[in-house]
């Protein structure tokens, strides 16, 4: 696999080169996500952004270099709001929270898993820590691009200023440990134990805001706190995993009391407390799975979760929990909700830009909208049929995924060697 | 054994009958196109029902539908579909200890564990399949032990196993691998694990040879396997596994059928030679542990192979509790399967490798009326259930 890696790099690097000129896609069904879809579109992309989106007498520079999509789709790089690629991990089981914990600390950035994503049209992804914790951890939002060598090259702005992820939180049976000690092992007391960290980060916010300007009067750094304090000033988004329906309403009235910003993830009982859920203004980020059952809190998980949502007036978007299901198959998402009955433009958008609106990125990606970045995927027909195939993926103006290179196809289809280092998440999350 | 079962299926068979005295149940299943898997599909075909069997087959209009007949029309109808190896039945929805009865751990190697004295057939799996067209199940013990038990075929129907059965004893559940030793200390090694089989094929032997031998369960159903009675269903993924599953076939002469085989491609002409049938792995296995080097393409090479295959829903410790699947036919058909041999594999296919095409499988007089009904091409993710029909009764009208 090593020598196949070489090869990537190389044609990568080629690929990266040819940015220089503007790429233009032309001849497709273009679904911009914003707006209608566009027969016989036109995409224009240059240094990484989007230039134009349009009809078939869309402007396209001379010395583009023109790619044929006539039969084909073109829309947004797809965003998985939650995802296990790249080999991290997250809380250790010295606590039941760890808001210090960032798994930008451990993945690792050339892993085999974010091919799997890359071949599945994934080019923005939200990696988690598990939900074996109340809080487990820092997630980090990654945009998918080819050549990473260090974790950098995948955050979102390629630097760890600034925010680049949110926080993972989970309620119900997971976090529980019969053995209790730094653990609940109950309901009430995860609620108990989740408010008591929101209060001690009321208390250092308070401290930081008295001290003003007046660095000898500020409490010691503590990176606990700190990451609890941009929760509280709702720069750091809470991804919440939770099932039942009482434990989303848990989750909805620890909202109310602390005012953070959160969506809810997985929500196997949102049929139930959709109304609840569209009321407060929350996003759900979703899963199809196959059939049902698995374990107790998640035996009423139904497809048509996404139709209640919708129906409800509620934002939702879908999201891999790779391994969980497969980075490679996440369209099937949204074409099961279709069968169960999401709106062909909603459930599109639930793979794209409602993803983003989630991850606070959506002034960067989910749609093609001219400055937007240019990630993009082409796909051989209908993104809700089986028979549909992934052929290319682009981040920011670069080819990371094709289908028709011999040695990129086994990311898609599996084979001897396609995957070295894939690890199964199976039994810790979900 | 078995006589005493299929007397049970028998005496069922004629209460069933009785009631279909009181009350003839004869219908008309009309489609836009009807897979009958025997013959090119019809256009606008009918199919006729009578007391449980399917009565004619043919082009509306040429098939003409009798008065009190009662007609259901859809876009799409095939035979109902054959899941070729599950554990659904016998492992449960909650995914608790009381509903997981598919693999016992107290010891590696347990042949004698029937798989119908701990199938439900009222689980939540076993409906949920029913609704979305697989009526016919190759379900007991699952993979993980040496030999984990007796697997046999039901119909996705019923209120009790003796409703359900087809074939109380289709094969015992073998398993070569790594996680065999997960599962049990003893064996504690891939190759102790091939001994501790050889000395039970070993003991088999020597037991049929004895006149009148004290009564022993273990030693009975293993000879069953040896005599080709009952079906060696081992359950392998890498390619050394897979030549040692038929190895062995060649030392004892059983009748061997492959499961998973996710690393077949690698040695597709020994299986080829060996005239093996395949129960492939679900094409969207995960391609980790044992199955790292699975190809969703397997089915496409099989096929091209001429490799006798069919679709599985499989096993899986947590999600998806059970696979469906048309859901794994239809991306195999993505990836290279001709779609007319994905929906071959979920029927006919099915029913050949699994020794019952005389009474399933595809859509001609005299079969069992196991019928199932699409609001389009079954394979495709948006494409519904509309109806489903075993033994000539509605069992769903649902949309799924």
């Amino acid at each position: 696999m090593k020598h196949y890696l070489f090869l990537a790099l190389a044609l990568v690097a080629a690929t990266a080169q040819a940015q220089d000129r503007p790429v233009a896609v032309r001849g497709g069904t273009v679904i911009p996500i914003t707006g209608e879809p566009i027969q016989n579109g036109v995409l224009v992309v240059h240094n990484g952004k989007i230039l134009a989106v349009g009809g078939a007498n869309t402007a396209i520079p001379r010395n583009a270099t023109i790619i044929d999509a006539t039969g084909k789709f073109v829309m947004p790089g797809l965003v998985d709001t939650h995802s296990h690629v790249g080999n991290g991990d997250g809380g250790d089981g010295s606590a039941a929270q760890h808001p210090d914990v960032r798994i930008a600390d451990a993945i690792n950035p050339r892993s085999d898993t974010f091919n799997k994503a890359r071949a599945g049209g994934i080019t923005t992804v939200n990696v988690m820590p598990g939900s074996g914790h109340l809080l487990s951890g820092q997630t980090v939002y990654l945009k998918l691009r080819g050549d990473a060598t260090r974790i950098e090259d995948l955050l979102i702005n390629r630097t760890f200023d600034g925010i680049y992820g949110g926080i993972k939180m989970a309620n119900g049976t997971n976090s529980l440990r019969a053995s209790g000690g730094t653990f609940p092992n109950t309901r009430g007391r995860s609620a108990a134990m989740q408010r008591q960290l929101f209060l001690r980060a009321q208390e250092y916010q308070r401290k930081i805001r008295e001290a003003g300007d007046d660095a000898s009067k500020r409490p010691a750094r503590d990176l606990q706190m700190e990451a609890m304090v941009e929760v509280l000033e709702g720069k750091r988004i809470v991804h919440y995993h939770t099932h039942t329906h009482y434990d989303i309403l848990t989750v909805l009235r620890l909202r109310e009391e602390f005012g953070f910003r959160v969506v809810l993830h997985h929500v196997s009982d949102a049929w139930a407390v959709a109304d609840e859920i569209a009321a407060a203004g929350v996003p759900s980020s979703i899963i199809h799975i196959d059939s049902p059952g698995g374990k107790l809190e998640t035996i009423h998980l139904t497809p048509e979760n996404g139709a209640a949502l919708e129906r409800a007036g509620a934002d939702f978007a879908y999201h891999t929990d790779d391994g969980i299901t497969d980075s490679r198959l996440f369209l099937r998402s949204a074409a099961f909700g279709v069968r169960a009955g999401v709106s062909r433009a909603k459930a599109l958008e639930a793979m794209t830009l409602a993803g983003a609106r989630m991850l606070d990125m959506a002034d960067r990606v989910g749609s093609l909208e001219p400055g937007k970045d240019a990630d993009f995927i082409i796909l051989s027909g209908d993104p809700l049929s089986v028979y549909t195939h992934v052929e290319q993926t682009w981040v920011e103006g670069v080819k990371v995924f094709d289908r028709a290179n011999p040695e990129q196809r086994p990311y898609a289809t599996g084979g001897l060697n396609a995957f070295d280092d894939a690890v199964l998440h199976v039994a810790c999350e979900h | 054994m078995k006589q005493y079962l299929n007397r049970i299926w028998m005496t069922a068979g004629l209460i069933a009958l009785a009631t279909v005295a009181v009350q003839a149940q004869t219908y008309a299943v009309r489609g836009e196109i009807v897979y009958t898997m025997d013959g090119e599909p019809i256009r606008d075909g009918v199919v006729l029902v009578k007391d449980g069997k399917i009565e004619r087959v043919g082009a509306y209009g040429r098939v003409r539908i009798p008065d009190g007949y009662e007609v259901t029309s859809a876009k799409v109808v095939t035979p109902g579909f054959i899941d070729a190896h599950s554990v659904v039945g016998l492992a449960g929805y909650l995914n608790q200890p009381h509903d997981q009865d598919q693999l016992d751990r107290s010891s590696a190697f347990q042949p004698e564990l029937r798989a119908l004295d701990a199938y439900n057939a009222r689980e939540e799996l076993v409906v949920f399949l029913r609704e979305h067209g697989v009526t016919t199940l190759h379900t007991g013990h699952g993979p993980g032990a040496l030999a984990s038990g007796q697997t046999m075929l039901v119909k996705t129907t019923g209120e009790t196993v003796n409703e359900a059965l087809v074939d109380s004893v289709w094969g015992v559940a073998f398993t070569l691998g790594r996680s065999v030793s997960g599962n049990y200390t003893n064996p504690g090694s891939r190759s102790r694990a091939m001994a501790m089989l050889r000395t039970e094929f070993l003991k088999a032997q020597e037991y049929a040879k004895k006149e009148n031998p004290a009564r022993d369960l273990r030693m009975e159903i293993m000879g069953d396997v040896l005599a080709g009675r009952v079906k060696a269903v081992f359950t392998v993924h890498g390619a050394t596994e897979i030549q040692s599953a038929l190895r062995l076939q060649r030392e004892f002469g059983f009748d061997l059928v492959l499961d998973g085989a996710s690393e077949a491609h690698l040695v597709i002409d020994e299986i080829k030679a060996a005239r093996v049938p395949v129960i492939v792995h679900p094409t969207m296995i995960r391609p980790g542990g044992e199955a790292a080097n699975a190809t969703m393409e397997m089915a496409a090479i099989l096929h091209r192979n001429g490799i006798p295959f069919a679709f599985q829903s499989g096993f899986e410790g947590y999600v998806p509790k059970t696979r469906v699947v048309q859901f794994e036919a239809g991306v195999a058909a993505a990836n290279g399967l001709p779609v007319a041999a994905a929906l071959r594999a979920l029927t006919l296919g099915g029913a050949e490798l699994l020794g019952i095409a005389d009474r399933v499988g595809s859509l001609r007089a005299g079969k069992d009326a196991d019928i199932a009904l699409f609001d389009g091409d079954p394979l495709e993710y948006t494409t519904h259930t509309v109806g489903v029909m075993i033994n000539g009764r509605w069992v769903s009208t649902a949309t799924r």
